[in-house]
């Protein structure tokens, strides 16, 4: 086999291929039906690009869970970000996906309209790049985003960020959501497809402990086509064969024990804490929150910010604390691309290329018609 | 959010490196990563390279696929 790393990729895509593995999954689901859930935008976003559960046989159903950390970060978390955005000598600088999450005040998009001083940066080392250039300001980064994101903001605070640097942080945990979604027994699932990138982190070992004490089947997968058709199809191997454990289809990205390095600055950054999901609730020990060393950085207790309490997650009628739990479809919102559409998302998930509803209203919508 | 994207290191400077993601050039961390050298692919998220990119587990993972794929036509 005569393949150029990584030109290889496109291999990766071969619709023939994707076929015969398809053929297979239909040959080994031999129960009337299986549930799989994942929990990464990205799988979703794959899934409906290239339309892989028309090819699925019917019996077998993939559906998405809490995998987008912009629509799981709480509205009080955003309207601290929007006011200290508002704050005379601060530029708030935030990842693109989290700009247009509606919260009950608003977004932050809106906030820069309204005079708030917002920058859309690529990476945490933009906001700092920005902070050297601006000594006349404050730079407070909004700092979100799961395991896989968490290691560029520790990497930040350990290389010495100039003075007036600061993070607003809200990094959330997978493991201990897949744990949580478990407990509550809501939806009876039958194995999960485990995030790639978040598993580049963490590592495969990271959900043993999950497959022992739920006896549930878990495969880390990757992002083409076929990464996901065959991690399916090991999925569907594993039940057939009566086992429940960890396996990586995710090889070329994904080692057991995940980045070693990025985990040792996380901890020396981070303590673990219980964490409030948008639409799900408090999930035990799935968040970070900065060590005391770090208080420093600390966007809220520099600025003195307090949260505000809400007292609903989501706007009335909006489903996606379902969808998020695996609960409901975006079909099955009444708003669903009607009120709510990606120029004006009512709930979190219509919003970025990570949203369940915001996926499907770009990718799905039109069969349904 | 979580989208990594695969990358040809082509410059390392300290713990900056330039990479190259298919024609579109840019400076990203290295901090994340130890033993990188000049030609290895890596994943980027958000600016840093979070991963070494194998190429063996890749290619093996492929005959796995063809392997599973011939398996069904014989």
């Amino acid at each position: 086999m005569n393949m150029e790393f990584p030109k290889n990729f496109a291999l990766y895509r071969d619709r023939k291929l994707a076929e015969k593995v398809a053929e297979k999954i239909k040959k080994i689901a031999d129960r009337e039906h299986f549930k799989f859930m994942h929990v990464c935008g990205t799988h979703e976003d794959t899934i409906s690009r290239f339309g892989l559960r028309s090819i699925l046989p019917e019996n077998v159903k993939v559906i998405a869970g809490p995998g987008c950390p912009v629509c799981v970060t709480p509205p009080e978390v955003i309207s601290a970000a929007i006011e200290l955005s508002k704050l005379d000598n601060v530029i708030l600088t935030t990842y693109g996906d989290m700009a247009h999450v509606p919260s009950p005040r608003g977004s932050l998009v809106q906030a820069r309209a309204k005079g708030g001083d917002v920058h859309i940066v690529y990476s945490i080392m933009d906001a700092v790049k920005l902070a050297n250039k601006r000594k006349d300001k404050q730079i407070v980064h909004f700092a979100i985003g799961f395991e896989t994101t968490a290691p560029s903001t520790a990497a930040t605070l350990l290389n010495n960020p100039p003075e007036n640097f600061s993070v607003l942080t809200y990094h959330l945990l997978i493991p201990p959501a897949i744990d949580f979604l478990l407990s509550l027994g809501e939806v009876k699932l039958d194995g999960f497809i485990l995030p790639g990138h978040v598993s580049t982190i963490i590592g495969s070992n990271a959900y043993k402990y999950i497959s022992e004490k739920w006896h549930i089947p878990q495969v880390v997968t990757g992002f083409e086509p076929l990464d996901v058709l065959v991690g399916i199809y090991m999925l569907l191997k594993q039940i057939r064969e009566g086992r429940t454990e960890v396996e990586n289809e995710y090889v070329r990205a994904v080692r057991p024990e995940g980045n070693v390095k990025a985990k040792e600055m996380m901890k020396r950054v981070f303590d673990v804490v219980d964490a409030r999901w948008r639409g799900i609730g408090t999930i035990p020990c799935s968040g970070f929150k900065l060590k005391k060393e770090f208080e420093n950085f600390d966007a809220s207790k520099k600025f003195e910010i307090t949260f505000e309490e809400f007292k609903q997650d989501l706007h009335p009628g909006c489903k996606c604390g379902e969808i998020l739990r695996g609960l409901a479809q975006p079909e099955d919102c009444p708003l669903f691309a009607k009120v709510c559409t990606p120029l004006h998302p009512i709930g979190p998930c219509m919003v970025s290329r990570e949203g369940t509803c915001a996926i499907i209203y770009k990718y799905s919508r039109s069969k349904n018609k | 959010m979580c989208l990594a994207v695969p990358a040809k290191i082509l410059e390392i400077k300290g713990d900056k490196g330039i990479v190259d993601f298919g024609g579109i050039r840019r400076e990203v961390s290295l901090s994340l990563i130890d033993n990188i050298k000049v030609g290895d692919y890596v994943l980027i998220h958000v600016g840093f390279a979070i991963q070494k990119l194998e190429r063996k587990e890749a290619e093996e993972i492929l005959k796995l696929w063809r392997e599973v794929s011939e398996a069904i036509n014989t």
